[in-house]
């Protein structure tokens, strides 16, 4: 009879903290959402008095530059994932597959640039950057996104290929293939999943970046994430609704792809720390 | 082609664009803070900006600020991240909405939770909207300062809001990997509830916890734009403090911004010493 009772007290428990849970992980998106359909919000009114669709059809304007924004953050953010994809999986594989002299020191240089904030070394690379002609270019704000994103294409990487069996390179090469045949027909096939995955992630990573952006690009290369800023700093919260909105949705869709990634066991979620 | 020449080839571009781009920018930052830079005339290095930083009470009270926001949030964040992913464990009505919105969370930018957290907490905003209704204030400014207040209230439930699922699932598949044997074992022993967490489970997973803690101390200590929606003015967040003597007209003031960075840099050096001791078993595993 007490056992009964006791396991009813325990699953309402958890039925009660689960949903504290769920309102708590929502709340902050909410009045971002309503924001975006409201005609001005004034205290005290709980909801909106005027709805109107404003804040989107500006948003979605040719004039407001928001989408010139979202093309040009989607622009940087692939080519700063592309280049990481390129120059991340060979190290990987070297870091996955082998054992060496100095991996250790090798795996401490890629894990720093992952645990060191930007502005600790941003402030520098900017300094150069004036003299190399970098800065308030959109190339220098590439250059600067492959800060945080290699380093985790290349932890991803090593774990991709440290669970990789290298003898269908070798039947491959033993049969007549070309290294460049065997990379493309044996090894990509085998880490396609890994390169997906992760490129996938080290995209959101530079989608996410905002110091690196603002301090290299000086204001001039205005990302998604600048324009929300200086929207939400300005008071225009219809508008930084909108937008607010638009900026998240790359995730949601990621999320919707990779979900099953997304356990704690993949080495993969260790890039979310940054985001 | 020998095996250490080929690995020395595949590391070679990942390695190079690390150390010019990270280690270059740090070497940089710090040459600058000792006003050293051959390139533009100045031979001669000194301790000028760090005199004048470690001189400056604006300095220490940023410093204080950002320790306690760090430290703060990072303890919240763990002991909450455990909780959820006690709860996480067991089957439940909503777990799967849950997991759903801890993995949502884990992809949307600190930048709109911040934002987020501006629109709920504000003077002006939701709660204190919801306290008007039931009486409870009768002008916003009778409701508790939570965002641009001195104890950084608003920057830390960002911080706890963000980074509890990110403990939190990296938590959960710990426990799920390490299974239930070792509790029932403590259980038929006869201990309790409490003990076979205290003294079982909580050992096991604490690696994994102090791992990811020691992450999200380096990212609430160093990040930017979320003490730049939610802080206060003074004293501000030092990566803010540091922007903004960056940025200043006086060019004087860019040593001190750097000298400023490498107190960043030293701090999140100590975290990945940390980090290295308690994760190197996890990333061989």
């Amino acid at each position: 009879m007490s056992a009964t009772r006791e396991s009813f007290g325990i699953r309402s428990f958890r039925f009660l903290t689960g949903a504290l849970l769920i309102t708590w992980l929502v709340l902050p998106l909410v009045p971002l959402a309503i924001w975006s359909f409201a005609k001005g919000w004034f205290y005290p009114d709980l909801l909106p008095r005027n709805w109107s669709m404003r804040a989107w059809e500006y948003a979605m304007s040719d004039t407001a530059g928001v989408i010139d924004s979202l093309w040009l953050t989607i622009w940087i953010s692939v080519v700063a994932t592309v280049l990481s994809i390129i120059v991340g999986v060979p190290a990987g594989r070297a870091l996955g597959m082998y054992k060496f002299r100095g991996k250790e020191i090798v795996e401490l240089l890629i894990l720093a640039p992952i645990i060191v904030p930007g502005i600790a070394v941003v402030l520098g690379i900017h300094s150069v950057f004036i003299s190399l002609g970098l800065n308030n270019t959109v190339s220098g704000v590439i250059l600067v996104h492959l800060i945080p994103t290699l380093p985790y294409m290349v932890l991803v990487m090593s774990g991709i290929f440290a669970n990789y069996d290298p003898a269908f390179e070798a039947q491959a090469r033993s049969l007549g293939a070309s290294p460049l045949k065997t990379f493309w027909y044996v090894t990509l096939p085998a880490i396609r999943p890994g390169i997906i995955v992760g490129g996938l992630f080290a995209f959101l990573v530079s989608w996410s970046q905002y110091i690196l952006t603002l301090l290299i690009g000086g204001g001039r290369v205005e990302t998604l994430p600048l324009l929300l800023f200086n929207f939400a700093t300005a008071g225009r919260n219809d508008i930084t609704g909108a937008i607010g909105m638009i900026y998240i949705l790359p995730g949601i869709i990621i999320l919707l792809l990779t979900a099953k990634h997304l356990s704690g066991r993949s080495g993969a979620v260790g890039g979310f720390g940054q985001i | 082609m020998s095996e250490r020449t080929k690995i020395f080839l595949l590391l070679l571009p990942a390695m190079f664009i690390i150390v010019v781009l990270f280690f270059g920018g740090l070497l940089i930052g710090l040459m600058r803070s000792f006003n050293y830079m051959p390139v533009i005339g100045l031979t001669e290095p000194n301790f000028s900006a760090y005199v004048s930083v470690f001189t400056d009470r604006e300095f220490y009270l940023s410093f204080l600020l950002t320790f306690h926001i760090a430290f703060t949030s990072t303890v919240i964040s763990s002991i909450l991240a455990i909780g959820a992913a006690l709860l996480l464990r067991r089957s439940f009505v909503g777990r799967g909405i849950v997991n759903f919105l801890f993995q949502l969370n884990l992809t949307v930018p600190h930048l709109v939770g911040a934002i987020g957290i501006l629109y709920l907490f504000s003077q002006s905003g939701s709660f204190a909207r919801l306290a008007a209704e039931f009486e409870l204030i009768a002008r916003p400014s009778d409701f508790p300062a939570l965002v641009f207040d001195p104890y950084a209230i608003g920057i830390i439930l960002q911080y706890v809001w963000k980074e509890v699922p990110f403990i939190g699932v990296i938590v959960l598949a710990n426990m799920q990997s390490l299974g239930e044997d070792y509790e029932s074992v403590a259980r038929s022993l006869g201990a309790t509830k409490w003990q076979t967490f205290r003294h079982v489970l909580l050992p096991l997973i604490f690696p994994g916890v102090l791992s990811a803690s020691v992450m999200v101390f380096a990212f609430t200590f160093g990040a930017y734009e979320i003490p730049a929606i939610l802080g206060a003015n003074f004293p501000a967040a030092l990566p803010v403090l540091a922007y903004r003597k960056y940025t200043d007209v006086d060019l004087a003031a860019r040593p001190e911004a750097m000298a400023m960075a490498m107190v960043i840099a030293l701090l999140s050096a100590v975290m990945i010493y940390f980090y290295v001791r308690y994760s190197r078993r996890r990333i061989r595993g």
